[in-house]
């Protein structure tokens, strides 16, 4: 019950970012969810898509860095306290979050990405609290 | 062998042989070229007072500029008309160095080259493909013709193109590879790429030259072409390729004793070192006749040893060029040579083979940065792998160089792979403003 996400390694060079959603464009491929985290010296570019394996095909062909990752896709009430709700179930078992991003969706409320090392168990917790984890994030 | 006669002759008659031709080439060099007649005369200096091999440190070396000084065709001992061929090397700086060839330094040069071809195991039964760049840089034309001479069919394939390479390759059955490698590494990247593995090709040897090739380069290419490579050396200045090789154990570069006499000195003070001791090689051409060179400054750092080889080769071996004098990097005071950097590299297999070196100075502070390609994208999880990547990298270097250096992941094919031509991986920065 998990879906995947891309990342990519992007230098810190004028028009990288630029390289790749070109590559994407070209291949018809749609982009619902983005994150970039950056240091000094590179990003590492999360990208939720419509179809993540031509995407990642796409890409290497074109030389870039890129390996596709399982995380879980937590449907959250867009109301305040929404999020708030489903981390207090993941906190109470310990377990920790390595990153996080989110998107509004045009069919469901609000969707958060989550990467955890133990996805099952976290799978798990939020399932047995009536948590919805999407299957398809797009 | 090739030619077991000279190859394995024994060291008392070997050493009684180079005496001899030493005694005849600097008589030789003094009578028929100018430049050594007014050097020997300057210092009072006879082709008599050379009486035993430890004599030839008597005379000055030759150096590179020297070269550049004569230019084109000052140093050549013979008349125009004995002259056959006519090289230069890729002078990156103002003018070539030049080298000429009479018909028996043709004959000599394609009969050492032989050797070493022989050595690594190829003989008339192979096709060889010659993925040097042919013209007037000499290592395509030294294999070429080596390469004949022991039989093998030659496909003079020259560089570039390398589509076409792997598909002559292939499509031949081409069981020997000649090439840089750095271009054997590509070839072989491209391989990988448009699917094929080595079992697609018949290679068997490679003879990789013309630039440095730590042992752990050479392993990744053996690996990715399914072939056994060895190393040789040579340089246009000498003759070419061809003044030594290995032979099947690998242990060193026979060098042709009979016809280049060989020398370590202290690159400094040029006083020379003991057997087994590292510095620079200086090489007495013994048999050239259109461009004999005494004493010449190779600028190459390297050790020789005597100690028989298993081989039943009799001629010194020399150690893989370490670096060379005039590529040594000064970073912070601390000698760097490029090799050192290669070899810590080849070592993680996280990250391409291919790297560049940047070295540039803030404040009054060297720094050194090593860009390397990430390869492996399942590190992309987290910046913590990444970042220990680049520590564990950092920390080799440290240990191998003894200088911090910074490390710069880049993404993949960023950097140049410098098809047919030498690498060119240092980016000295610090004299820019």
């Amino acid at each position: 019950m998990a879906v995947r996400q891309l990342s990519v390694f992007l230098e810190n060079r004028t028009g990288t970012l630029c390289e790749l959603t070109q590559a994407l464009t070209d291949n018809g491929i749609d982009v619902r969810a983005i994150t970039l985290a950056d240091t000094v010296e590179f990003g590492i570019l999360r990208l939720i898509v419509s179809d993540p394996v031509k995407a990642e095909q796409v890409l290497r062909e074109r030389h870039f860095t890129v390996s596709i990752t399982e995380v879980l896709c937590v449907r959250v009430d867009d109301v305040p306290g929404g999020l708030n709700a489903v981390l207090q179930l993941l906190q109470k078992e310990g377990i920790s979050l390595e990153y996080v991003y989110a998107y509004i969706s045009k069919s469901v409320d609000a969707c958060v990405i989550f990467y955890v090392k133990d996805r099952a168990r976290a799978e798990e917790t939020l399932r047995k609290n009536g948590i919805t984890l999407l299957e398809e994030a797009y | 062998m090739f030619d077991p006669r000279a190859e394995t002759m024994p060291r008392p008659e070997l050493e009684a042989l180079k005496l001899e031709r030493l005694q005849h080439i600097v008589r030789y060099c003094y009578e028929n070229v100018p430049f050594y007649h007014k050097r020997f005369d300057s210092i009072g200096l006879k082709p008599e007072h050379i009486r035993t091999l430890a004599d030839v440190r008597l005379i000055p070396p030759t150096t590179k500029a020297d070269l550049r000084d004569n230019y084109p065709f000052g140093l050549f001992a013979v008349p125009r008309e004995k002259v056959v061929r006519i090289h230069a090397s890729s002078g990156t700086t103002g003018k070539p160095t030049v080298v000429g060839y009479t018909k028996n330094d043709l004959d000599m040069w394609s009969g050492v080259m032989a050797r070493i071809i022989c050595a690594a195991g190829v003989n008339e039964s192979d096709i060889a493909q010659i993925s040097f760049g042919y013209g007037l840089f000499t290592g395509a034309l030294g294999l070429h013709y080596g390469l004949e001479r022991v039989g093998a069919a030659v496909v003079p394939a020259s560089s570039g193109n390398s589509e076409k390479q792997l598909m002559l390759m292939k499509d031949f059955g081409v069981t020997t590879l000649i090439a840089t490698p750095t271009y054997a590494m590509y070839l072989g990247e491209l391989a990988a790429e448009l699917g094929y593995g080595p079992e697609d090709f018949k290679l068997r040897i490679g003879l990789f030259g013309s630039e440095g090739c730590t042992t752990e380069l050479r392993a990744k290419i053996e690996k990715r072409l399914g072939l056994f490579a060895t190393d040789n050396y040579g340089m246009s200045e000498l003759i070419g390729p061809g003044v030594s090789g290995e032979c099947e154990y690998r242990c060193g570069l026979h060098f042709a004793e009979d016809h280049f006499l060989p020398e370590i000195v202290d690159p400094e003070t040029l006083e020379p070192k003991d057997e087994g001791e590292a510095g620079e090689l200086i090489v007495t051409t013994l048999t050239k006749e259109a461009m004999p060179l005494l004493r010449y400054r190779t600028r190459d750092l390297t050790r020789i040893t005597t100690e028989p080889c298993k081989c039943g080769r009799t001629h010194a071996r020399m150690e893989k060029v370490m670096g060379r004098s005039d590529d040594m990097l000064k970073i912070r005071g601390v000698n760097v040579f490029p090799s050192q950097i290669e070899s810590v590299i080849m070592q993680i297999p996280q990250i391409s083979p291919h790297y560049m070196l940047y070295i540039r100075r803030e404040g009054y502070h060297d720094t050194l940065e090593v860009q390397v390609e990430l390869m492996d994208g399942s590190l992309l999880d987290s910046f913590a792998a990444l970042e220990e990547l680049t520590a564990t990298i950092r920390a080799k270097l440290r240990v191998v160089l003894g200088i911090d250096a910074k490390v710069k992941l880049v993404g993949p094919k960023t950097i140049e792979r410098f098809a047919g031509g030498k690498a060119k991986r240092i980016v000295d920065l610090r004299d820019m403003r």
